[in-house]
């Protein structure tokens, strides 16, 4: 740390890089196996990293596409993985979005505009965003089954249902964006309310551009979470058309049905884009991490 | 300083105009929802109504505008299905006790049998854009009827249509058909009694006052409002059921019923073990990868960090149901390695302790990057000096890292490692992704599994093919709300002093 002899230092590095790389090597197997078992043949096959009869056969049907085999036998996709993932993608993108406008707007509203209870009304907010939506799952189902009866487009197996449920999940970003918006300066607001700005001019035209970096993060943060989301999608969502990845994904590998190589290939197709999204992003996630964002 | 919050100056009347016909339309759904049975749903929107109306209308409560759409999705989407969940929790509603009692009502009336003497072929006549229904052995010919909603047309003789729908297409028909009702000259009433024919339909029940039916075989039903069923005069229950509230019965039967009581226990302190062992499983792993990356003479750090982090980057029902494919008892990689090293084949799924440990060795691979992203940020405010200072004194790294480094970086840590504590507490995913809560406890009366936590076992109860038992299932959320509100209330206290602690020592 100070002054340690060369001898020592060189131990304590080989040390270090040698635990890093066995502990890597650990972590990291569950990736590799499942990258080597998408081009195995057939769903049970077992064998070694590198498989001897590489095939794409898991690779075509994760992208939808019938496979023929070389003795002429044809296999279909058993899922629409693709689908799925559009199903995903189209969900996720249209919450967040929702989200960001409702975070960013109330956040502003927390930091700057004088409001009565306000204080009250945040600390509410905090505790209400502990309590995971797992409690209210039976009451989730029952509010949506008995206003399916009233219109189809809200009940359950229904996208817009979904995304109504995500929207209410916007209490940790409000405190993230109210945290950001406490940082600027007050003297910025103090100059648009001289010039005779109304507070939502101050908003529009100050605080909105200030805060694009601190909106993309909880973006990708809201957008990662919804994507991610299991508990509230397999409850309200039942037929296989209409299915998330992530609820869709675990039909792969039922107790009657374990089709383990066409999982391989296709959660690696579905997993990869999500994993880049958030490599790129992690820089600026870590800032939002420690407000207590615990990804799902 | 806060800005005064002024309204606007210019005319309000164009968003008075907006306003109003949102609320108009708001009131519409409302009074809609109210005339559709659905009186709960009708109250809050009209209340959404009248906090729209009031806030966007009244020029004073312009501040209040910026949060209302925040605060609203979050009272009714998230608050009021808390409470739901725990009202349901007093009721029986469960596959048994399913129907609003309107419906019931409906389902044990509209059931009836079919007089065989009467029953004969049919075949469809179309008309223009209508149908007309022929009947061959009677030689009777319905009015027109449009098969679009329930309808009652008369038949009068008449001679064969010329032309007649094919059967296949007929069949195409059946939802508007199983709603028709034919009435006859002398006044029976004819109906679809199956693909191909047409009969008169006796009812089984018909009411014959409130709260009450009469069988075709004279047996008096009586609706029973405390058990949500029609009882017959010897006490026989009729199913279906409605739901109605049963007060604590759900508790008692949590807390009585041998069958319940014991896997809940057994449930709820694997549930504590396993939030903690995750929680200081991913908090030492974390921490320490995290000490190893801050050291100075340390190489790659950025290319260690990103492909230390890969486990929390890829989504986490991939990597989940990842483990569960290898884990795996006869083609699992995992167990293929450990029978040609060690000759072991250990039954992941199936041995409970096995089955816990797996869930742990899982989570904390899952977990540990979280920690180790969090820690590398608060080891970076630990004074270089007082290390140093430390290191001169003569403390070794270790003596250093536990009364200088670890004393500075809980306090900030500890609403973290709680709120951790709080989610690996209600893991579902985890659980039900890997082992939906198998191997199974035996002799237990409801399912309940060995790798269960409260969340799961809830879950479990309420979607799974066990009965849907809402109402039980409701009830033991309220047991895990009241967890969870005592955890969130000492998470808010050590955010609270942590907060007060930045604030009162500035860096």
């Amino acid at each position: 740390m100070i002054v340690e002899r060369p001898r020592d230092l060189l131990i304590k590095k080989f040390l270090a890089h040698g635990f890093l790389i066995l502990f890597l090597i650990l972590i990291l197997f569950p990736f590799v196996v499942v990258l080597s078992i998408s081009f195995r043949e057939g769903n049970f096959a077992v064998g070694s990293i590198i498989p001897e009869n590489p095939t794409l056969e898991h690779w075509v049907l994760a992208f939808g596409r019938d496979f023929t085999r070389p003795d002429g036998t044809v296999v279909e996709p058993p899922y629409p993985v693709l689908l799925w993932m559009w199903n995903s993608i189209k969900i996720s993108l249209i919450a967040s979005t929702g989200v960001l406008a409702i975070a960013t707007i109330s956040a502003y509203a927390f930091s700057r505009i004088r409001l009565r209870g306000k204080g009250a009304l945040l600390d509410g907010l905090f505790l209400i965003q502990m309590f995971p939506t797992t409690l209210a799952l039976v009451a989730i189902y029952a509010i949506f089954d008995a206003l399916g009866e009233v219109t189809p487009t809200l009940g359950l197996n229904s996208h817009l249902a979904l995304i109504l449920i995500y929207l209410a999940g916007v209490t940790l970003h409000i405190w993230t964006i109210k945290g950001y918006f406490d940082s600027i300066d007050t003297a910025l607001d103090k100059a648009a309310e001289i010039d005779g700005a109304t507070p939502w001019q101050t908003f529009r035209h100050i605080f909105l551009p200030l805060a694009v970096p601190i909106m993309s993060v909880v973006f990708v943060l809201a957008f990662i979470g919804f994507i991610n989301d299991y508990p509230i999608a397999s409850v309200l969502i039942r037929s296989e058309d209409k299915m998330t990845l992530a609820v869709g994904s675990r039909l792969y590998l039922n107790e009657f049905q374990y089709l383990w190589g066409d999982f391989a290939a296709a959660a690696i197709l579905s997993g990869l884009p999500i994993t880049v999204v958030f490599l790129i992003a992690q820089r600026y996630l870590v800032s939002g991490l420690s407000d207590g964002a615990v990804k799902g | 300083m806060s800005l005064t919050a002024d309204a606007p100056t210019a005319s309000p009347l164009p968003r008075l105009l907006v306003v109003g016909a949102v609320t108009l339309g708001l009131l519409a759904v409302a009074f809609y929802l109210y005339t559709l049975a659905q009186p709960l749903f009708g109250a809050i929107v009209l209340a959404l109504a009248t906090g729209f109306a009031v806030i966007y209308g009244a020029s004073r409560f312009y501040g209040t505008r910026f949060i209302f759409p925040g605060v609203a999705a979050v009272l009714i989407f998230i608050a009021f299905p808390v409470i739901y969940t725990i009202y349901i929790g007093f009721t029986n509603y469960s596959s048994f006790n399913l129907l609003s009692y309107e419906r019931t009502v409906e389902v044990l009336t509209s059931r009836g049998s079919i007089d065989p003497a009467t029953e004969e072929p049919f075949a469809v006549a179309p008309d223009g854009d209508a149908f007309r229904i022929w009947l061959p052995q009677s030689g009777l010919l319905s009015d027109p009827v449009t098969l679009t909603a329930p309808e009652t047309a008369a038949l009068t003789e008449s001679s064969e249509p010329d032309a007649l729908l094919e059967r296949r297409d007929a069949i195409q028909l059946r939802r508007g058909l199983q709603t028709l009702k034919l009435q006859t000259e002398d006044g029976a009433l004819l109906q679809n009694a199956g693909l191909r024919t047409f009969a008169t339909v006796t009812p089984d029940y018909t009411q014959t006052g409130p709260d009450e039916l009469t069988g075709a075989d004279g047996t008096l039903l009586t609706a029973d409002p405390e058990t949500g069923f029609f009882t017959t005069e010897a006490g026989e229950r009729v199913p279906p059921g409605w739901r109605v509230p049963i007060g604590w019965a759900n508790f008692e039967r949590v807390f009585t019923s041998e069958g319940i009581r014991e896997p809940m226990v057994s449930i709820f302190l694997w549930t504590v073990i396993f939030a903690a062992a995750s929680v200081a499983a991913t908090f030492a792993l974390g921490l320490t990868l995290a000490v190893i990356l801050q050291w100075p003479h340390l190489r790659f750090k950025a290319l260690y960090r990103i492909l230390l982090i890969l486990p929390y980057a890829v989504p986490a029902f991939i990597s989940i149901l990842v483990f569960r494919g290898l884990f795996n008892q006869n083609f699992g990689e995992i167990n293929l390695i450990l029978d040609s090293l060690f000759g072991l084949r250990p039954s992941w799924f199936t041995d409970g302790t096995l089955a816990r440990i797996m869930v742990l060795v899982v989570n904390t691979w899952l977990g540990y990057p979280y920690m180790m992203l969090l820690a590398m940020g608060f080891l970076q405010s630990v004074p270089e000096d007082h290390k140093k200072a430390a290191a001169l004194e003569g403390a070794s790294a270790l003596r250093v890292f536990f009364t200088i480094t670890l004393p500075q970086i809980i306090p900030p840590f500890l609403p973290l490692l709680i709120a951790s504590f709080a989610f690996n507490f209600n893991n579902l995913v985890l659980i039900f992704l890997l082992t939906r809560g198998l191997p199974d406890i035996p002799g237990t009366v409801i399912p309940a599994g060995e790798t269960d936590i409260l969340a799961s076992f809830t879950y479990r109860l309420a979607f799974d093919n066990a009965g849907q038992q809402f109402g039980l299932a409701g009830a033991i959320t309220l047991l895990i709300f009241l967890v969870v509100a005592a955890i969130s209330y000492a998470n808010f206290v050590a955010m609270r002093r942590a907060a007060q602690r930045r604030s009162g020592r500035p860096a």
